[in-house]
Formats: structure tokens, C-alpha cells, sequence
């Protein structure tokens, strides 16, 4: 009998996740919350299991996360045994820097790319473990399973390190680290079928329901706070749901009736969009996400 | 939409075929366009990326009013700006019966590493020629390339039909010499197919230009190519060991991925290279328990008997194991620009293992284009050859015809750490006779108890009049006098006896070094002090000697003598000769000398006398303090290089 497509890509994901933990001193798994860290999660379980995970979970708090982000990575931390290293960017919070002032762009150049760097160099992390996919976008598309950076974080794509077969080199020199995305050959749908097959507990963001809301830039924008300014009647109660988590000012929402996951899914494969729309920071060139990750952002 | 249908699609999804494939060919022939193309019709593109094409196409576009499908799949700034594709892209799409995750590989020659890191995960390729060119040099790299990696099934895509008048004839030639190239290499299965990428003729629905054609449009030879692959072969079971789990004293599992199997509690296992045999006492998929465990699963592994089993090892069925061995005839793709030197270690990694390796010998490299084979002395980038590969200690493997997994391997550099070659197993060169080292009575605590001494390998390293030789001599005198047994190997005797066929190229070199340090570490084996002097220029080489010993066993000692000082000195009128290029490749002259970074002792020359440095040099190697002539590595010089 053979493997269905998920159990391949479960069986791979916790291969590449082994290699980690047996190659590397210093591993993390970058722990965004996210339905993708979340399915990393429930990977990274499964791979150790029944020891408990020798991978930390980190995460970058800009500081505008959702406030249910922050409950949810906490309380998962706890129930999956995993240390977790949580990092903010304390010279741009005593600068003040926020997405609102700032504009997407500087706030998430200091609060999270920036802040990334901190983290990583702080703990001296030689492996980091994202939940990237070569689906999501042009210059994913090209990245290795193991991708190597500099001892300033730089990704060179035009001089990748050969990656063949299965076999992942590790080597480093003190103070270079390598990226790993296990997740490299999952879709956006395999993402979803997985967390419903296994029952994978992912933030109820995902799912509709109804919250305040204002329009932004043609961007539905919940007010998760009181630090978004609002004009006078202007919060407007919207069903809705996220089809990503970041920070809640640049975080579009979708208008949704699907409460469920079978509902999400369900509108997932009628959808004539791609995820990364609802991110405000990636409606600049479409070279962005290349530049960005040539400087560090994940 | 409800949950049972949800439930359906799960099914759908799960049960669909996929079929991992490459694009391949000559720059220009419109890969990257012929994959925008279909994933355009497959309809597997969001509106938002569409408007994005559109807005692309009319700032980089080379299609005019067109949308330039190739900027779909070409991601990187640079591939954009230059037309050019650099670098291998995945892209996923499916159709009602299978999935496909397509690797559009580069086709200039300086990037074949790249298309060989897209097509060793493939099982077709997509061998894309334009139809006004004909079969060229990459289609026959790419093709070279493809058969050694183990694609035996090729759609052979004619494009650019349009451009020739979809003429018959034309496509009939280029295929007519494509079968002969298939052929010669041995890929098994061709499906040609006339198409036009830009167009869109017989990519999804069968051209009207092209009534001549009787075959399948390209996405229905993927498609029937993706149901083709049906069970996967359940070799006997194998399972590469990653990682052992241990959370506490009570359980004791290996983690790693199985390949082959079923694999059933109860079944006998052995474990390879140590040869220990057990049965599975217990079986796990992720956090469940299981009676039984598939080919392709992530597993752990418990077994019924305390055996030794680490990272590396591999766990087999126990009435058909894989092969060990440390010598293996293979066929090597070089990738890097700094050419492959025969006998120079590099870390090799197969498996779950990383062991030092090196080329022993290169048989012949191999034309790609003609499939000849040249005499070669060394590899550059891009070259195919076939090797003796050995390493140092033996691994458990299987010929990649039959086993992928424990078939390939690659090279990576010791110093930039860079994947530098790549190849696959076709035999061994010397099986492992037994499994478990012959166990002697004789050994060397035994030889070194009865001389009543600790065996050491101490190498002088340092330029040509440096005063090698003469601290050696007078510390080998110092020894001798307190009762020692020692040796002294150097340069020029070595060179006129067991080294006499070796020259002075960088090649001949490293087999020089090699070879003095088998004959010390024998003689280190034996129970004697050794001292070596040879100037061993190079970092890797005395790092791969290092390497043959046991911890604290090899003491390199550098005599720092500044350059100038050896060539005032020249007392062998060697620096005279080399400076008037009557020697070529002469250390520190005319080819370079790495000044050692982990060196035990630092000797200064023009400080103290050969006595003082010899007197100091006998305290390490006895190890009685010596502290005063051990000197940190800050002091040392400068590299010096010609």
C-alpha cells in the first residue's frame, strides 16, 4: 500500500526537522502563531515524540500582534512542553515605533526584521526553522530546503549551495546560520487538509466571526485595541475572518460566513486570490519579498 | 460548503497521484514560458497574480502586448532584469487526476549545479528544444545529466513549432537524433510532442496546427506519466538512523526514515557497520504506537537488545542487508569553480553519515556531448568523471540503481564549507570482510608499555631551510640519548625511496603527504616517537593527517621562519634556483604555504637557538611542562604567499 500525499509530506517535513536537531548546536523553530507554525508545531512533536521537543520555539513580538496570538503561543508552549524565547525589539519600542506612525514598511523593518537579527544573533541560533513554502510567492520558489546566510543574515540567491537528494549540508562557520523550511514542497491546501486531518488547533481568527472593524487603504482592519485611532461611529461590526496573522493594523481581514474549518476550507477552493494579499507589506515591487529576505526578513 | 464533502476532497486529494518532474534545455528555448503556459491553463493562477503578470509584462515583458508567461516562473530580480533563469523554481499545480511539482531548471552550463539540484528529486523530465536549433550542447549536458541521476523517462518537447511552420520533417529529424542520444545514454522511455509554448499548441488541447500528430498533449503525457507510477517497490527494509531518542533511562529508540519495508514488531533487524543483530521490540509513526510501519514513514525504531546504534548507522533486515564498505567505484559531478583534487580530504555525506573522503584516483572524465572518455588529473566545474572514492571508515550503502537513498552522496569542502560535488554509488571497490575489526592481542599500549613510552606523531612544518631538519635531528639526538625508540622521516629520504614516482605538483603533493602520513601513523601503530619533517604547505593535508590519529597523539609544530630569513640563509641554493624559475612551484616563491591556524608549538628561529627550540620541543613531547616553548597562535606570522 502506498502513502497518501499528506503522510509524504509529513514523513519529509520530520525528516528535514531530525537533521536539525542531529546537525546543529543552537536550532530554534521560528514560532509565528500562524496556521504554518502551527502545523511546524504539531511536526515538531511528532519528530521527537515520545521525548519531548529538543527544538525552542521563537518568536518576534513587534508588539501589535492580535492579543489572541499572544494567549494562543503562550498556551501552546505550555501544552507541547516546548521552551519558548520571546523577543522585542526594545531600542524601536523605546523610539515608539508602530505600524500607525511609521507606516508598514519602517515598523516592519525595525520591529521585525531587524528584531529577527536581534533575536538570532543574541542566542547565538546557527539553525532557524520557518514555516515558509515555495507556493506563497516568486523568490520562495527558488529557496533551498537548507538556506544558508551570512554572519549578517544575508540570503544570496545567486549563489545557493547544490542541494541534492535529500541530502542537507550543514556546515557552517561560527556565527553563519542556516534557514530550514520544512514545509518547502506543502501548498496553501495541503496546509489546511493537513490541520483538518489531524485536528491541529490553530487561533480562532482563522475563523469568521464577528468583530470590530474599519476600512484602511481598501483593507478591512480589525481594531483589536485601543491604540488604533478611530473616528467617531466609524467601528463597524463585521463578520469576518484572517487568512494570515501578523500585526493586527496590516492585517486584512476576508468578509466570511465560514465559521468552521470545513467552511474555510470550503471557501478555500472557490478563492480567485492568493494569501499574501492580505498583507499590506507586500504591495510594493514585486521584487519585495526578494529584497527583504536578502536582508533577513523571513 | 458542508463537511462530507470536505471530507471527499481530503479523500480526492490524498488518493491523487504526484509526479515530481523537471524542465529542461537550452537558454531561449522557453521553459520558463512553456510553464507560466501551463500553469496559466490549468487555471492554477489567483486573479491577483494575474494582474501582477499583466502589470509585469508591460514593464519587463519581451512579448509586446502579450503576457510574458515566463515572468510567472522567473522570481529573482537579477533572472528578471537579465531574461535569464539562474536559478531551479518549484511550482505546484494539479488537474482532476494528479498533482505535479514541476522544477523549472536553468540552462546555461554555469548553473548546471542548479538543474542538477532540481532533477536529482525527479522521476521525468520535460527536455525542451527549439525547433530551429535542434539538439545542441545543453540538451545533451542536460540529457548526460538526467540519465546519471537516475530519470529514465523523458517527454522530449519540440517548441517554437510556430516558428517552422509546424513542418513535419523538422520534427521528425530533431527526434529521429534525439532517440539516438537517448539511446546512447540509456534513458528508456521518449514521448515526443510538436508544441508551441508561447501559443499554447498541444500544451493542454491538441493544436490544430499539428494535425500531422497522432500524440498526446504535453499535460496528458504528465498526466498518464503521474498514474504510471503506482506502488512504490518495497525493497527489503532499511532505515538510515538520524537521531536517537532517548527521554529517559527506560526507552531507547532510533529515528529515521524507512525506506523499503513493511517493518513489523517481531522482526529481526541488524545493525550496520558493527553488525549486531536484535529484533523491533516496538514501533512508532509520530506519537502513535503501531504493530506496523510503512515504506516512506517517519519512524522510531525500539529494539529488544542494549545494542550500540548511533547517528549514521543504518538498521536493516536482518536476512538481507545492504553492503559496507569504504572504497567505491562512483560517478562524480564537479560543481565548483576551484577544480577537484585527487587525494584531497573533503567531507563526505551519504546517508545520515559525514566522513572524510577522498578521490583516490580519477578513471576518466567523460564528454558530455560525445560521451568519450578524457585522461583527466583534475576536475573543473561542471565535469562528470568517473572515481575511486574512498573514506574513512566504512558505511553501509546500496548501488543507486537500486536505492537512492543510500546510492548518492555529496562533497562538501572542509575550509568554505560549500557543496562542491555531487555523485552516485555504482560498486564498491573492496568489500568489508568482516564486519568487526579483527580483534589483535597485539596493539599498540602493548608495543608502547614494552618500550616504556607514549607513541606520538610530532610534524615539523615550515618553509624550505626553515630549520626543520635540523631541530628534528638534534631532538631525535636528545631522545635517543634518554632511551627512546623514535624515527625521523624527511622530506628528501622519503622522496628518493617510497615517494620516488611523485613530482611536485599540487596533486602529487597531496599524495605525498598522504602517503608519509599512513607510513607515521604505522609507525606511531608500532609504538615509536616520530618525528616528521616535511614543509606540507597546505592546511587540508595536514588536517587530513591530523585526522588519521587520536586525539593528543599528533603534535604539529610550526618552525616560524620569516621568508626572508630562509632565503638569506639557502643552503641548499634552492631559493636562488627557484628565483631564477629554474623550479616551478617552489613553497613561497612560486606557490603558496598556509601558515598553520591549530598548530601545538610555535618554533621561532630567529629568537632562540635549534638547541633551545630542540630542548623545548623534547619537554612537549614527553609532556613534562615545556609550557616556555609553547607559543599562542597570535604570535605566529602572516600567511606567505608568492
Amino acid at each position: 500500500m502506498n502513502l497518501s500525499h499528506l503522510d509524504r509530506l509529513e514523513a519529509e517535513a520530520i525528516h528535514i526537522i531530525r537533521e536539525v536537531a542531529a546537525s546543529f548546536r543552537n536550532p530554534i523553530l521560528l514560532y509565528s502563531v500562524g496556521k504554518d507554525s502551527s502545523v511546524l508545531l504539531h511536526l515538531l512533536v511528532k519528530a521527537f515524540y515520545p521525548a519531548p521537543p529538543p527544538i525552542p520555539l521563537m518568536h518576534v513580538d513587534t508588539g501589535w500582534k492580535f492579543r489572541e496570538m499572544i494567549e494562543f503561543r503562550d498556551r501552546r508552549a505550555v501544552e507541547t512542553g516546548c521552551r519558548l524565547i520571546a523577543w522585542t525589539n526594545e531600542e524601536g519600542r523605546a523610539q515608539g515605533i508602530n505600524p500607525i506612525d511609521h507606516g508598514a514598511t519602517v515598523h516592519t523593518d525595525i520591529m521585525k526584521t531587524q528584531a529577527l537579527k536581534q533575536a538570532l544573533s543574541h542566542h547565538q541560533v546557527d539553525a532557524a526553522i520557518g514555516g515558509a513554502r515555495r507556493d506563497e510567492e516568486k523568490s520562495r520558489a527558488k529557496e533551498r530546503v537548507f538556506s544558508f546566510r551570512t554572519d549578517r543574515h544575508r540570503w544570496d540567491p545567486k549563489n545557493q549551495r547544490p542541494e541534492l537528494w535529500n541530502l542537507y549540508n550543514a556546515r557552517i562557520h561560527t556565527a553563519e546560520s542556516v534557514r530550514v523550511f520544512p514545509l518547502s514542497n506543502w501548498t496553501e491546501l495541503d496546509i489546511w487538509l493537513y490541520i483538518y486531518r489531524e485536528q491541529i488547533e490553530v487561533p480562532s481568527l482563522y475563523l469568521a466571526a464577528e468583530r470590530p472593524t474599519v476600512v484602511r487603504n481598501g483593507m478591512i482592519v480589525m481594531v483589536d485595541d485601543e491604540r488604533l485611532p478611530v473616528e467617531p461611529d466609524e467601528v463597524t461590526m463585521r463578520t469576518v475572518r484572517f487568512r494570515t496573522l501578523g500585526c493586527y493594523p496590516l492585517t486584512g481581514a476576508v468578509e466570511s460566513e465560514a465559521d468552521t474549518l470545513e467552511a474555510v476550507i470550503g471557501e478555500m477552493l472557490l478563492v480567485t486570490s492568493s494569501e499574501r494579499q492580505g498583507r499590506a507589506i507586500d504591495h510594493d515591487e514585486a521584487a519585495s519579498m526578494e529584497k527583504k529576505k536578502m536582508e533577513g526578513y523571513f | 460548503m458542508a463537511a462530507p464533502s470536505v471530507q471527499a476532497y481530503l479523500h480526492a486529494h490524498e488518493t491523487k497521484p504526484l509526479l515530481r518532474f523537471i524542465t529542461c534545455g537550452s537558454v531561449d528555448d522557453g521553459k520558463s514560458t512553456l510553464i507560466g503556459r501551463l500553469l496559466y491553463d490549468a487555471k492554477r493562477l489567483f486573479d491577483d497574480q494575474l494582474a501582477t503578470l499583466e502589470a509585469d509584462s508591460l514593464r519587463h515583458g519581451t512579448q509586446n502586448e502579450k503576457l510574458d508567461f515566463a515572468l510567472l516562473v522567473d522570481g529573482l530580480a537579477a533572472e528578471r532584469e537579465q531574461g535569464i533563469t539562474i536559478d531551479v523554481a518549484y511550482r505546484f499545480f494539479d488537474t482532476d487526476s494528479a498533482k505535479f511539482i514541476v522544477a523549472d531548471c536553468p540552462g546555461h552550463e554555469q548553473y548546471t549545479r542548479n538543474m542538477a539540484t532540481g532533477a536529482s528529486t525527479a522521476r521525468l523530465a520535460v527536455v525542451l528544444i527549439d525547433a530551429r536549433k535542434g539538439v545542441l550542447t545543453q540538451t545533451r549536458r542536460h540529457s548526460y545529466i538526467c540519465s546519471l541521476l537516475g530519470i529514465d523517462h523523458v517527454v522530449l518537447a519540440v517548441n517554437k513549432m510556430d516558428l517552422v511552420d509546424f513542418d513535419r520533417s523538422v520534427f521528425e529529424r530533431i527526434v529521429a537524433d534525439y532517440l539516438f542520444l537517448a539511446d546512447q545514454l540509456g534513458i528508456a522511455r521518449v514521448t515526443h510532442i510538436p508544441m508551441s509554448g508561447l501559443d499554447g499548441d498541444n500544451v493542454t488541447e491538441p493544436s490544430l496546427n499539428t494535425p500531422w500528430y497522432e500524440g498526446p498533449t504535453l499535460l496528458a503525457a504528465l498526466e498518464a506519466a503521474a498514474a504510471e507510477q503506482g506502488e512504490a517497490p518495497d525493497g527489503a527494509f532499511r532505515l538510515p538512523v538520524q537521531w536517537v531518542c532517548r527521554p529517559d533511562q527506560h526507552f531507547r529508540g532510533f529515528a529515521g526514515p524507512l525506506l523499503g519495508g513493511p517493518l513489523a514488531v517481531g522482526d529481526a533487524v541488524v545493525a550496520l557497520p558493527s553488525g549486531r543483530r536484535s529484533t523491533v521490540a516496538g514501533l512508532r509513526v509520530g506519537t502513535e504506537p503501531v504493530e506496523r510501519a510503512m515504506a516512506g514513514q517517519a519512524v522510531v525504531v525500539a529494539l529488544n537488545d542494549e545494542i550500540d546504534v548511533s547517528r549514521g548507522d543504518v538498521l536493516a533486515a536482518a536476512n538481507d542487508p545492504p553492503e559496507v564498505s569504504d572504497q567505491f567505484g562512483v560517478h562524480l559531478l564537479w560543481m565548483d569553480a576551484e577544480p577537484l583534487k585527487v587525494g584531497r580530504n573533503y567531507w563526505v555525506q551519504t546517508g545520515t553519515n559525514r566522513v572524510g573522503g577522498r578521490v583516490s584516483e580519477i578513471k576518466h572524465q567523460i564528454d558530455v556531448n560525445t560521451q568519450d572518455h578524457l585522461a583527466a588529473r583534475e576536475l573543473s566545474l561542471n565535469a562528470v568523471a568517473r572515481v575511486d572514492l574512498e573514506l574513512d571508515r566504512d558505511v553501509p550503502f546500496e548501488p543507486y540503481a537500486r536505492n537512492r537513498d543510500l546510492g548518492s552522496f555529496v562533497l562538501i569542502d572542509r575550509q568554505t564549507n560549500a557543496t562542491v560535488g555531487a555523485g552516485v554509488i555504482d560498486f564498491a571497490l573492496r568489500r568489508a570482510q568482516n564486519v568487526h575489526w579483527q580483534a589483535v592481542d597485539v596493539n599498540q599500549a602493548v608495543r608502547a608499555r614494552q618500550k616504556g613510552q607514549v607513541p606520538k606523531c610530532v610534524w615539523l612544518t615550515g618553509l624550505s631551510g626553515s630549520g626543520k631538519s635540523t631541530i628534528a635531528n638534534l631532538a631525535e639526538k636528545k631522545l635517543l640519548a634518554m632511551g627512546h625508540h623514535t624515527y625521523l622521516l624527511d622530506g628528501d629520504n622519503v622522496r628518493h625511496g617510497l615517494n620516488r614516482d611523485l613530482g611536485f605538483t599540487e596533486t602529487d603533493r597531496i599524495e605525498n603527504i598522504r602517503r608519509v602520513g599512513e607510513v607515521a601513523r604505522l609507525m606511531t601503530d608500532a609504538g615509536l616517537i616520530v618525528l616528521v619533517s616535511f614543509i606540507a604547505p597546505y592546511r587540508s593535508e595536514r588536517r587530513m593527517v591530523r585526522e588519521r590519529f587520536a586525539d593528543g597523539e599528533f603534535i604539529e609544530v610550526f618552525v616560524d621562519t620569516p621568508l626572508a630569513v630562509c632565503e638569506e640563509r639557502d643552503v641548499k641554493g634552492l631559493y636562488a634556483k627557484a628565483r631564477a624559475g629554474e623550479i616551478p612551484n617552489f613553497t613561497g616563491i612560486s606557490a603558496p604555504y598556509e601558515v598553520p591556524e591549530q598548530a601545538e608549538m610555535v618554533l621561532k628561529t630567529v629568537e632562540a637557538s635549534a638547541e633551545e627550540l630542540a630542548e623545548a620541543l623534547v619537554s612537549v613531547i614527553l609532556g613534562d611542562g615545556g609550557e616556555g616553548g609553547i607559543r599562542t597562535l597570535d604570535e605566529a606570522t602572516n600567511p606567505i604567499l608568492p
